[in-house]
Order: C-alpha cells, then structure tokens, then sequence
C-alpha cells in the first residue's frame, strides 16, 4: 500500500484526467444526442435514414473498438471543407473524448428519441391547435415533457461513460506495445 | 492516397474467425455462470435475511459502478500477488484462473452477475401474487415455489433484458484485449501492429462486431415474437 500512498499524485492525475474526459465526452453526447433524438423523430426520411445507420452502427460496437477505429483511422482520413484542413491528426485523449462522445451520443439518441415518442398524441395536436410552430412545440411541449422519461437512462449513460474512461488507458497501452516492438 | 490492402487480412482470416469464436464463447460462459450467480443473489435479496440483503446490494452497486477492465486486471495481475511466492493460496489461484482466457470469463461473469441481479430480482417482483398464493394453498414451501412458480415465470418476462444483457456481454469482450486473450479485438490489434494495416484491420473487427450483434438482435427478436411469453 505504500507504494500506492507514495504515487498518489499519479492517481490524482488519472482522477483529473477521468473526470476531464467524463464531463467532456457527457456534455457533447447530451448536446449531440438531443440532436439526433429530434433528428430521428421529425427528421425527413433522408436525415432519419443516416442517423439511423449512425446509431445503429455506433450502439452495434464495443465502446473499445470505436475508441480504436478513432485513434488509427481519423488521422488516416484527409478532410478539407473548402480550403479549411480539418486537423484529424487526433491525439489519445482527442480520440477518447471524440470516441466517447460518439457512443453516448447514440445512447443519448435513442433515448431521446424513444422518449419524445412516448409523449401522448394529444399534447402535440393541442399545442398545433394552439397555434404554436414546430420549435415552440418542441421546446415548450415535447421536450420538457420526455425529460421525465429522459433522465434515468440518461444517468445510466453518463456512469457507463465514466466507466468507459477506463477504456482510454488503453490506447495508450497498445502504443506503449508499439512502442516496445 | 492511402491505398487499402485487404489481402493482409484474408491472409489472417484465422485470426478474426477464432477471435469471433472466443469472443462468443466467453460470452456464453460469463452469461450463463453469470446467469446462476444472479438468480441466487436476487432470491437472496428477496428471501434472505436482512444481512444478506445488504451484501447482495452492496455487491451489485459496488461491480455495477467499477468498470469491467479493473475487475479484469484485479483477477489478472492483482489476485497472484495477493498470496505468498509458490504458497498454496497461488497455486490455488493459478489453477482456478490458469490463464487470460479463463480469467476473463471469471471476472465476465462477476460483472454480469451484478447487471443479472437487478434484472433477476425486478422479474421476481413482476410475478403476479397470485400465483404465489395458489403456490401456498396447493401447500409448497417457499422453496418448492420458488423453484417451480416463481422462476418459470419470471423467465418470460426476463428473457428480453437477458438478450440484451448477452448483446453487451459480448461487446464487452473486447476489453479482454487488455490481458491478451485472443479474441476478436486482439486480432486486430495483432494484424494491424504486425503489418500496419490499422484501418483495414479495425474496420474489419468493426464490421463483424456490427454484423454479430445485429444477427443476435435479429434473433431475440425473432424469439420474442415467436413464443408468446406473457402470462397473463
């Protein structure tokens, strides 16, 4: 145990890095899940199609192999938008957060999407014959009322994203590996 | 333009089929003892007395909240060094945990016993009482009805979560990389450091992982709607 005690500050950084990479993968998987949630429901068919392959795909891989296909392929992969190069050489703790996000990202979709559909019929035709718009509808009536629903799978994911921190120890095992080859 | 050579991975083809293979079988093995630790805890926290109620919810929240890859080096690198050079206790270890392979699955069926308790014990508690009390009046003990009422029962009502339980089983056996095991995960780490071909190599486990558990999926679902498994 001393040796434990006399290497605390190594756990201190693990523990910052973890809680870095958690609230950081956490907040985009929300912010991108919602997305895609209100993408699967009211998207048209071209966008519903795509996100459904997304979230198929992403939820059909172990969380580790995602993390991988990030870390190896990304900077493989030249994107350029117009003459702006998109920086994909993506470092281990790049490649985590973005590999995190993306698997909670689908989690958080499906979860959003199941939930705005659990909303009774009735609540989105008495807001239309209120009057209210698309947006309104969504933000004032859908929304709050699937937070409900939301929430617990929503925490489930957050702590399988905690855990799955552990995960990016990983990457830089293997290039540890490589590195002794 | 990086140019795709894929002959790199047909030539290994083995690698990724036996990867496949052990990754299925480790996640059989690890539901099924997993499934049988689970069923005693959920009846133990049901029945129980109140402290064996407490240790079974400590063990499911404590291996609920730590993920599987510590569980893994614990029972790998920790537990030999737990006993004494050559004592007794490790060669009890070393037989019992021999090698990555069998390590994993112990510490896959740990983990998956923890998930299997709370989806045991809800099961439990959706068995209508009255078929408990038509257990009673035919006079069964508590056990008698356990075994032949409650169970068959909660079975039905279980049988979706426990697909999906296996769904993630099976994805989590990637993690066995960690401790080399030679599933599907160290297959293409192993094609893609050996040869350095990362994409092809990823891309290809990727694609069986999807396709695998997308025919799982496909077939629970096939069974749910095939067997009517409601009782009403």
């Amino acid at each position: 145990m001393n040796e434990v005690w006399d290497n605390r500050h190594l756990l201190w950084l693990g523990l910052k890095l973890t809680l870095q990479l958690s609230a950081l993968a956490i907040v985009a998987s929300s912010l991108i899940g919602l997305f895609i949630g209100v993408g699967l429901v009211y998207g048209n068919r071209l966008i519903r199609t795509l996100l459904r392959l997304y979230v198929d795909i992403v939820r059909g891989l172990p969380i580790l192999v995602v993390l991988f296909l990030i870390y190896y392929i990304l900077p493989a992969v030249d994107i350029s938008i117009g003459s702006f190069h998109v920086p994909t050489n993506v470092g281990r703790f790049q490649a985590a957060a973005i590999g995190l996000s993306a698997f909670g990202a689908a989690q958080v979709g499906e979860v959003v999407r199941g939930a705005i559909s659990s909303v009774p019929k009735g609540q989105t035709d008495a807001a239309k014959s209120l009057g209210l718009t698309f947006w309104p509808r969504l933000f004032h009536v859908s929304l709050p009322q699937s937070m409900q629903v939301i929430i617990p799978p929503w925490t489930n994911t957050a702590a399988e994203l905690v855990k799955g921190t552990s995960l990016a120890s990983l990457l830089s095992m293997s290039e540890l590996l490589f590195a002794t080859r | 333009m990086y140019k795709l050579r894929w002959e790199y991975i047909t030539n290994n083809k083995d690698l990724f089929i036996d990867g496949l293979v052990l990754g299925l079988k480790m996640a059989i093995l690890g539901l099924l003892i997993g499934t049988v630790i689970g069923l005693l805890l959920a009846f133990a926290r049901q029945y129980g007395p109140r402290p064996v109620r407490w240790f079974v919810t400590a063990y499911v929240e404590l291996l609920r909240n730590i993920p599987l890859l510590l569980i893994v080096s614990l029972l790998y690198f920790g537990l030999p060094q737990v006993f004494p050079r050559r004592s007794t206790g490790q060669q009890w270890v070393l037989k019992i945990l021999p090698d990555a392979e069998r390590t994993f699955i112990v510490a896959l069926a740990i983990y998956a016993a923890a998930y299997l308790t709370e989806i045991f014990s809800a099961g439990i508690v959706s068995v209508g009482q009255r078929y408990l009390e038509a257990g009673t009046s035919l006079g069964l003990t508590r056990t008698q009805t356990a075994v032949s009422i409650t169970l068959p029962i909660m079975f039905r009502t279980v049988l979706p979560s426990l697909g999906n339980t296996f769904i993630g089983l099976f994805k989590d056996t990637s993690i066995a990389v960690a401790i080399a095991a030679p599933e599907l995960t160290w297959a293409a780490r192993k094609v893609s450091t050996d040869y350095f071909r990362y994409i092809e190599a990823w891309a290809t486990a990727g694609a069986i992982y999807l396709v695998t558990c997308y025919a799982i999926a496909l077939s629970l679902r096939f069974l749910e709607r095939r067997i009517k498994w409601t009782v009403a």
